[in-house]
């Protein structure tokens, strides 16, 4: 009996004597199945030989929450030895519907690919939209700071979901609700700020669809008072206890090489050591202002990434708190008449108002021609968006790089050699969020 | 033109002027968009060109896209770039000297192939399926040229220009009619 | 009914120690009282689902707080995203396995219609795969949403509605709820024994 799936499965030399190319290179610990070869392996009898590998499938609809992830693993006992991500179940044609929508409806297409940090995907879109109008050097300080508060309380928000999602993969159920009472606070005050929970729409080519109610500095020391011995409970929790360290630590290892060849970051790669933060070295709206620090890990393991999220935490409330200080006055939005539609009050008075309004908000502005990558520093890795413009309203092409997207590609190569358990824990340290990963 | 000597002359003193104005990288023109640096590829020296980035420090690639240029095929280009109708556009990263760069090489509709970069980067493998199941352009040498994101049995390719939205007329119930 | 007294009183409501009533109104109303959901939590909405499972928004005062992942100990399938067409199939799949009686909530614009993506890669409407019950719009819906639209369901259920509706139209209840927008503080929705 052929197996198709065979490919050398049992030639598999010992990790220690290849580089990382070789292998990557080296059927890649990626099962090489097409879906409906797959399919047909399920009728094949099953071995009684100790040595025939299993193929099992986990998803798309499992209790992880994670979304629609699909893994077909090739086990031998409870080994894992390959494993394949299926994506595609949620894959929603954003970027053919980013065609279709001008520039300033584009935030909110975008917006719903990484639901869990949607400000941030905001935020690149509309930096790319003002890198090709040729604005971007001129929003104003306010604009620019408001938006570093919120793509930092979008990143707590984040690295709380991270956390609970992870405590409840490994088991720790209580955490969830921890997190997500963390949660409830920061999306409060999104909330006061944007109008909506999530998804916001908020962040648009020129600045911000408006401004910071008042009060908002006591809302949001509110969080900051409230949080910090929050943490100081989770380490209690988890960073600590033997159990918590014993499921992670080993579990999901990646050399920095590997990691670099895949096009992992952020939390991939720091955790194998390196230093690498679009905040600090290509930095965008004022981050070369603030002073944070890069959180570093040294193992590549699954413990490190969530010990760097869990510090990212702290770092993002320090950051807050300096924006807290630092928050200029002025504008929340560049005063190009091409980009932003008047007040709502003038449009009462003012003839030309209305008009104006009502083309930027049915035809949409023109974009001159052009291409534009840009990338910024999203929760789970660089987020980047291209745009290429023919100089129409809306844009010709739209493609967001997603950073969950290539972390996944990072996963069977963590999971090779671990046990079917740890592949939770793999799954859970990557934190891919399904709705950016297929767009 | 006309074959007047001066004319023939200003033509030369024109295309002259154009040769050295064009800067190269590599061999390539190389163009600069809104201060990203951009380096427009043949086809048959992509992987070559890729390969020596790599080696100059480019270890991370950030991103494999593709562009259809169908309804656009007016664009902006180098002199001696013929557009395609495709366009694979490549971001590249080098981590320790924190720059990037962009490669573009133009892809025919007839001849819809394009060399794989996994050997050089394997993080590309997800990404070059993307573009095979969007638009239609396969990789040689890519161990999985299979759809990723639609399911296996679905025919077109869904982000070229030819392909339909699918937007179907919306009826709004309640509305005075 | 002896159990409206229980409910509006508690225990010392009694007349006497021996409650009657009907085993159809008895199955019905446990049932309506512990329902179990299947999530089908794919994307946006997904995370709004987990948050009113969570401790600001309960919904296991209601009794769902188990979410159950295998479809067939679960009663309520609730569509929490954008169903894609590669997803269709498996949502169908699921639907299936789960044991009657069972319900559908479509949470979500996505689910109910499509939502702002009226294109090639969504189904316009989960309801062209499944029968749905009710409907919750919102993108995402708030919790509060969510707790309303379940709490609408509930009181179908108890009140035998639902079945019947089934029994004529061979489809889903199809009702629509209001939107709520998100307050400060959560909506406490009491249980009215006669809606």
């Amino acid at each position: 009996m052929t197996m198709i799936a065979d490919e050398g499965a049992q030639e598999l030399r010992p990790r220690s004597e290849l580089t990382a190319r070789e292998l990557l290179r080296e059927v890649g610990s990626v099962l090489r199945l097409s879906e409906a070869e797959a399919a047909k392996l399920g009728d094949l009898p099953e071995d009684p030989d100790e040595d025939q590998t299993m193929i099992i499938n986990m998803g798309p609809s499992h209790p992880s929450t994670h979304g629609v992830l699909r893994l077909m693993l090739e086990l031998q006992g409870e080994t894992v030895l390959r494993c394949k991500p299926i994506i595609g179940y949620l894959h929603t044609g954003m970027e053919k519907t980013g065609e279709q929508l001008t520039f300033m409806q584009g935030g909110t297409n975008v917006t719903r690919m990484d639901y869990a940090s949607p400000l941030n995907n905001e935020l690149v879109f509309s930096m790319a939209t003002e890198k090709l109008l040729g604005i971007d050097g001129d929003i104003p300080e306010r604009a620019q700071w408001m938006r570093m508060l919120l793509s930092e309380l979008n990143r707590m928000s984040s690295h709380l979901l991270f956390m609970a999602t992870n405590g409840m993969d490994l088991g720790a159920v209580s955490m969830m609700i921890y997190g997500w009472r963390e949660r409830e606070e920061v999306l409060r005050f999104f909330q006061k700020v944007t109008g909506l929970r999530m998804n916001h729409n908020f962040v648009r080519p020129g600045g911000l669809a408006a401004d910071l109610p008042p009060g908002w500095r006591d809302d949001v020391l509110r969080i900051l008072d409230l949080l910090p011995e929050r943490l100081e409970e989770y380490d209690i929790l988890m960073t600590g206890q033997p159990i918590w360290r014993e499921r992670l630590q080993g579990v999901g290892v990646i050399t920095p090489n590997e990691a670099l060849a895949l096009g992992g970051t952020r939390p991939i790669l720091r955790s194998t050591g390196v230093e690498w933060d679009l905040r600090r070295h290509d930095p965008y709206l004022r981050y070369d202002e603030v002073e944070f620090d890069i959180i570093v890990g040294s193992y590549g393991d699954a413990f490190d990434r969530y010990a760097i999220r869990l510090n990212e935490i702290r770092e993002s409330m320090r950051i807050v708190r300096q924006i807290l200080d630092r928050m200029p006055e002025g504008d929340y939005r560049i005063q190009d008449k091409k980009v932003t539609p008047p007040p709502r009050a003038r449009i009462d008075e003012s003839m030309e108002a209305l008009i104006h309004h009502f083309k930027i908000f049915t035809e949409g502005f023109k974009v001159p021609e052009g291409e534009v990558y840009v990338a910024i520093e999203s929760p789970r890795g660089e987020i980047g968006c291209y745009i290429a413009s023919d100089g129409s309203p809306t844009p010709y092409r739209m493609h967001v790089r997603a950073p969950s997207f290539v972390n996944i590609q990072c996963l069977p190569h963590m999971m090779r050699g671990g046990l079917v358990a740890d592949a939770v824990a793999v799954i859970s340290s990557v934190d891919p969020v399904l709705g950016e990963v297929d767009r | 033109m006309t074959d007047t000597p001066e004319a023939q002359s200003e033509d030369a003193t024109e295309e002259a002027e154009a040769s050295i104005s064009e800067p190269e990288m590599l061999g390539c023109p190389m163009t600069e968009s809104r201060g990203q640096i951009v380096l427009h590829v043949a086809r048959d020296r992509y992987v070559e060109v890729a390969k020596q980035l790599a080696d100059e420090g480019y270890a991370m690639c950030v991103d494999l896209t593709a562009v259809d240029y169908l309804k656009h095929m007016d664009r902006e280009l180098p002199t001696s770039v013929i557009g395609e109708r495709f366009e694979i556009v490549v971001n590249l990263l080098d981590i320790t000297h924190s720059r990037r760069i962009r490669l573009r090489t133009q892809v025919p509709e007839a001849d819809a192939t394009i060399a794989t970069l996994f050997d050089l980067y394997p993080g590309t493998e997800a990404m070059e399926r993307e573009v095979f199941d969007m638009f239609g352009i396969s990789f040689e040498g890519h161990p999985d040229p299979s759809r990723i994101l639609m399911p296996e049995d679905w025919n077109g390719y869904p982000l070229r220009k030819d392909f339909q939205v699918g937007t179907i007329p919306v009826q709004f119930k309640g509305a005075a009619s | 009914m002896a159990l409206g007294d229980v409910v509006n009183d508690g225990l010392g409501g009694l007349s006497h120690n021996v409650i009657t009533g009907r085993l159809e109104d008895l199955v019905n109303w446990s049932r309506s009282r512990s329902s179990w959901p299947a999530t089908f939590g794919l994307a946006c909405c997904a995370i709004e689902m987990m948050a009113s499972g969570a401790a600001h928004y309960d919904i296991a005062r209601f009794g769902m707080e188990v979410f159950r992942a295998s479809p067939r100990q679960a009663d309520i399938m609730i569509v929490a995203g954008r169903v894609s067409q590669k997803m269709a199939p498996v949502l169908r799949q699921v639907y299936d396995q789960m044991m009657e009686p069972k319900w559908v909530i479509s949470m979500g614009v996505c689910a109910s219609s499509g939502g702002m993506f009226n294109n090639y890669a969504i189904v316009q409407g989960v309801d062209q795969i499944v029968p749905v019950d009710v409907y919750a719009p919102g993108c995402p819906p708030t919790p509060e949403t969510l707790i309303h639209a379940i709490e609408t369901l509930h009181t179908k259920i108890e009140q035998g509605e639902i079945m019947r509706r089934r029994g004529q139209t061979g489809a889903g209840a199809s009702i629509h709820v209001e939107e709520i927008p998100a307050g400060s503080v959560p909506v406490l929705l009491g249980r009215q024994p006669h809606d």
